[in-house]
């Protein structure tokens, strides 16, 4: 029966595709919830819409170079904001984030269009083409080399900011670059995973791995493994289903969560 | 382990140190000469601005004023390096990390994901120091406060700093613990070429292990051996004339 899945192109493609996307996610989502930053990309994902009302109006054809420079500023905002302290950043976080989807969904549903761009709430991983397979690989590069210079850093800072600082790492700096990194995964990737689930596939795996790990080591790799297992095994039950794939990889991911919580609460 | 002899040449200077908030001044006119080999404890009531002078020479918060640091022997000025230890660390108890990893993060290169043999034993050696090389395997959410108060000791004198600045380190430490935690104070002072600035609510063992003691209340109010201070009436207005009673002064010596 893989023999009939795999004679077609878009499954392959898809299956590629989940391979390079989903290791990210298993790593990115640990420093995500270490940073307890799960609400900053949450509202990542959903001012994709801005991004893309953003790029409708400014007539650019491909949205998504509009949503990630969208993307890379908003998150640039939030961190600034987040740092003045002015109100707790949760709070600041949910008003900006509700703000920029009701502009995007706003500008999205001029004309009752908004059906056109529905897509993009699931997400639907078996319409990836080649050449944006190749982007993701190139991201994949990228992160995985920032990943080997900068985890160090990260979590020092998120440990104790001062006292990463009193040992000359530049806080604001490695911040900023997180959250510049954030942007761009999930700005690449939104289009296969949707908004309504990109934030669970950041978090569920980390979660998971939380559950059952002692040190940053275990934390990292079993994130990475629970996120390839979900993502792998959700787009092969949703082949054999019918049914979407995106929610068909959080819901094992949920149930991986679910089992090392079992699994984990007598440690 | 390599004893070095602290030389007494060093010495860090602060010259008419001010901070503000805003309109509000919260520290303002401190000197302060601290010398290696030396542990001055900063001593004060709550909201006198301990803190603050923490963040300040760490360069949290902008300050008016110098920080200087001078080798004597030829008067020239250095860079200075500053161990810090902190009140506490934003760690909760299941968090994946072990002790290996916060020292690694904190002080090593090489990637915590990556393990190499060289860069535990590395780092193995470094707690060993502190008595607490066993710990290296164990989350820092499960350590006991006197634990990870060792081990971020560990941490701070790790790279040689000239200053060690630790800011209330003995939160929910037993009198062991205390005991334990002054004495290793008292082999940093004869074994590494650092000055320790230490900020303190116990006033007893300030007065024992202290070779300075500074009480500050927005500006410096009173500064000198311990048994001076503790004998000034700006002590005795902040901590009662009780507090003198409570250490005994002249006994513990």
């Amino acid at each position: 029966m893989f023999n009939e899945m795999f004679s077609y192109t878009f499954m392959i493609r898809a299956t590629i595709a989940i391979l390079l996307i989903s290791p990210l996610f298993g790593m990115v989502g640990t420093m995500i919830v270490q940073k307890k930053m799960a609400y900053f990309s949450d509202a990542l994902g959903h001012s994709a819409l801005t991004g893309i009302a953003a790029g409708v109006i400014m007539g650019i054809g491909n949205t998504t170079i509009s949503m990630i420079i969208f993307g890379i500023c908003f998150a640039l905002l939030l961190n600034y904001i987040s740092r003045k302290g002015l109100s707790s950043s949760d709070t600041l976080i949910s008003v900006f984030a509700s703000c920029a989807t009701a502009l995007g969904l706003a500008i999205l549903s001029r004309g009752g269009s908004f059906s056109n761009y529905s897509a993009i709430l699931v997400g639907d991983i078996l319409s990836i083409t080649f050449n944006e397979i190749i982007q993701l690989i190139v991201l994949f590069a990228v992160i995985l080399l920032f990943w080997c210079i900068s985890i160090n850093r990260l979590t020092a800072i998120s440990v104790h900011a001062t006292l990463a600082k009193s040992r000359s790492i530049s806080v604001r700096v490695m911040e900023n670059a997180f959250a510049v990194l954030i942007a761009l995964l999930v700005m690449l990737s939104i289009k296969w995973v949707g908004i309504l689930l990109i934030n669970a596939l950041l978090i569920l795996p980390a979660a998971s791995s939380r559950n059952i790990s002692e040190n940053f080591r275990e934390y990292t790799y079993f994130s990475i493994i629970f996120s390839i297992f979900s993502g792998v095994v959700g787009l092969f039950v949703s082949y054999f289903t019918d049914m979407a794939t995106g929610p068909m990889i959080v819901i094992v991911a949920s149930v991986i969560y679910f089992a090392t919580y079992v699994y984990g609460k007598d440690r | 382990m390599k004893k070095i002899i602290p030389c007494g040449f060093h010495c860090i200077k602060f010259i008419d140190l001010g901070v503000a908030f805003g309109d509000q001044q919260v520290l303002s006119g401190i000197n302060l000469h601290v010398h290696c080999g030396q542990m001055t404890a900063i001593i004060g009531r709550n909201g006198a601005g301990k803190s603050t002078l923490v963040r300040a020479i760490l360069g949290e918060v902008p300050y008016t004023g110098d920080i200087q640091f001078k080798n004597k022997m030829n008067g020239t000025m250095q860079g200075l390096k500053i161990g810090y230890v902190p009140q506490a660390i934003n760690i909760d108890r299941n968090t994946p990390l072990s002790v290996y990893d916060l020292f690694q993060a904190f002080t090593g290169k090489l990637p915590i994901l990556i393990r190499s043999k060289k860069e535990y034993a590395h780092v193995k050696e470094a707690l060993e120091e502190f008595d607490v090389a066993e710990l290296i395997d164990q989350p820092v959410g499960t350590l006991s406060g006197g634990q990870l108060q060792r081990v971020l000791l560990a941490m701070a004198v790790h790279d040689t700093p000239n200053l060690l600045l630790l800011d209330e380190p003995v939160s929910g430490v037993d009198k062991n613990g205390m005991d334990a935690f002054y004495e290793k104070m008292e082999y940093l002072k004869e074994t590494h070429d650092l000055a320790i600035i230490l900020v303190s609510h116990d006033l007893d063992y300030v007065y024992k292990y202290a070779d300075n003691v500074i009480l500050i209340d927005k500006t410096v109010t009173a500064a000198g051996r311990p048994k001076q201070v503790f004998e000034t009436e700006a002590f005795k207005n902040v901590f009662g004339k009780g507090a003198v009673g409570d250490v005994e002064v002249g006994q513990n010596v």
